[in-house]
């Protein structure tokens, strides 16, 4: 009975998988927009967590990285509700670790607010980061 | 009655500025800064959040991980 179920999940799972409908949000992909604009240096990671705009804006790379920030944002606000600390902690936080998982060449902020281009030694961070 | 008080008040008030006047050149003065004094103690405490919070972080940035 209980194989018969777990049969019963994976066929489901295939069934999900076979129609390209990726349900594990842990599985989620950034949108190629967003991966091409990361390469090409155009965004970069800021120390406060959140995306900014490296060198010119456009009116499209604006409204993604807005539209990023904005969900960033959300995800941070509900997990710095969980951890019992304030939104800006949670986000500075992750800014740290988005910082340091930079791949190289992608654009980050270092600690004097400047743009820095990631290569491959460890990044320069808040000397508060963990 | 009166004259004698007022002149008795007098009194006192010549006795104490006299000492304070010899006094008045070996005075250290001590002035209070210009700027406010301030403690930075809010770095260690932000860097103690971070470490709290830094499993957290990971978890939820993990489980988000499109938009990051």
């Amino acid at each position: 009975m209980i194989r018969f179920k777990s049969n019963g999940v994976l066929k489901v799972a295939a069934a999900v998988a076979a129609l390209g409908l990726v349900a594990a949000p842990a599985a989620a992909q950034r949108d190629p927009a967003y991966q091409a604009a990361r390469d090409a240096g155009q965004v970069g990671e800021k120390m406060d967590g959140y995306l900014g705009i490296v060198g010119a804006a456009t009116p499209a790379l604006t409204k993604m990285v807005n539209d990023l920030n904005i969900q960033r944002k959300a995800v941070y606000t509900k997990g710095a509700s969980g951890a019992g600390v304030t939104v800006e902690d949670f986000a500075f936080g992750s800014g740290c670790k988005n910082i340091r998982d930079t791949a190289v060449g992608e654009k980050y902020q270092a600690p004097g607010g400047a743009w820095a281009t990631r290569t491959s030694a460890p990044p320069q961070r808040d000397s508060r980061c963990p | 009655m009166e004259t004698k008080s007022r002149s008795f008040t007098g009194a006192i008030r010549m006795v104490v500025a006299v000492p304070m006047l010899a006094v008045l050149p070996g005075c250290i003065s001590v002035n209070a800064p210009d700027k406010p004094i301030v403690i930075e103690l809010n770095i260690n405490i932000k860097q103690e959040v971070l470490y709290k919070i830094q499993q957290d972080v990971e978890n939820t940035i993990e489980q988000n991980s499109g938009i990051f």
